[in-house]
């Protein structure tokens, strides 16, 4: 029992720090390992919450797929650090922080209402994260949904293709 | 038995959620700028993720998979048209790409 809130502790601490270093480094690659490393730590607690394959696709789809096209285009396009982290007006800066935290504050405010959640994970956790009771669902409730996803994934490499393509005189 | 209670998570998603949306308004390098955006997508993620784990519902990881897909298809056409940008502008600067400005 004790472990757990270690684990989660050590987790939710890590995630935090590598979302904040994402979001300040001046080097683009520095930021792009940190998300890495924040999606590893977001996938530790999927674990915590017995979500087995939504943890395995997040390393394999977001640090695995993801990460290596964003540090492809940065290698490619072969930035330097910024010299401006952010946009030149500041008071857009100071708006955007003190929207930032007024959200923060609201949402806890709003999550620490008493409520009637269970405070135990549900009895049937384990068996709903595993692939085999999400890959059931998805081909029988979801099947229509799932097609569409595939048809989506499908325009979208077109447009990939077209946009990123070199121009032929 | 999980005895971690749901707020955490809740609490932790809120405050991944925020630092996205900073990101998302502060920076100026397109690619930072998605990367934020993806750090909100994944808050999202960890609440639908949490409630379906405490409510016995397995809809909320079919939405974190279809969210996923989303993402990736976002991530593919944003960098593609950032490459294009670059192709035309020699930036990756969002403040940069002022030609549809008046």
């Amino acid at each position: 029992m004790g472990w757990l809130y270690f684990f989660f502790g050590i987790l939710s601490v890590l995630a935090v720090a590598s979302a904040i270093v994402t979001i300040s480094s001046r080097n683009p690659v520095r930021s792009a390992f940190a998300l890495i490393f924040h999606f590893f730590m977001l996938a530790g607690l999927y674990l915590t919450l017995n979500a087995q394959f939504v943890a395995v696709i997040q390393v394999l789809v977001y640090a695995g797929a993801i990460m290596v096209l964003v540090v492809f285009v940065i290698m490619l396009l072969n930035l330097s650090n910024e010299e401006r982290l952010s946009e030149k007006f500041d008071v857009r800066k100071a708006i955007a922080i003190t929207l930032g935290i007024a959200f923060i504050i609201q949402i806890i405010v709003a999550i620490l209402i008493p409520n009637s959640f269970n405070s135990n994970l549900h009895q049937d956790s384990a068996v709903i994260g595993t692939a085999q009771f999400i890959g059931k669902s998805l081909f029988s409730n979801y099947l229509v949904p799932f097609e569409i996803v595939g048809i989506l994934l499908i325009s979208a490499i077109i447009g990939a293709i077209v946009l990123a393509k070199r121009k032929v005189e | 038995m999980n005895t971690i209670p749901l707020e955490f998570y809740l609490i932790l998603s809120a405050i991944l959620f925020s630092i996205g949306t900073v990101g998302v308004l502060t920076r100026r390098n397109a690619i930072v700028v998605f990367m934020s955006i993806e750090l909100m997508l994944n808050s999202v993620n960890l609440t639908f993720v949490s409630f379906s784990a405490f409510l016995g519902d397995v809809a909320g990881q079919i939405f974190v998979f279809f969210i996923m897909a989303i993402a990736a298809g976002e991530a593919t056409i944003g960098l593609a048209i950032v490459l294009a940008l670059f192709r035309q502008k020699q930036t990756v600067y969002v403040d940069e790409a002022n030609s549809l400005k008046w």
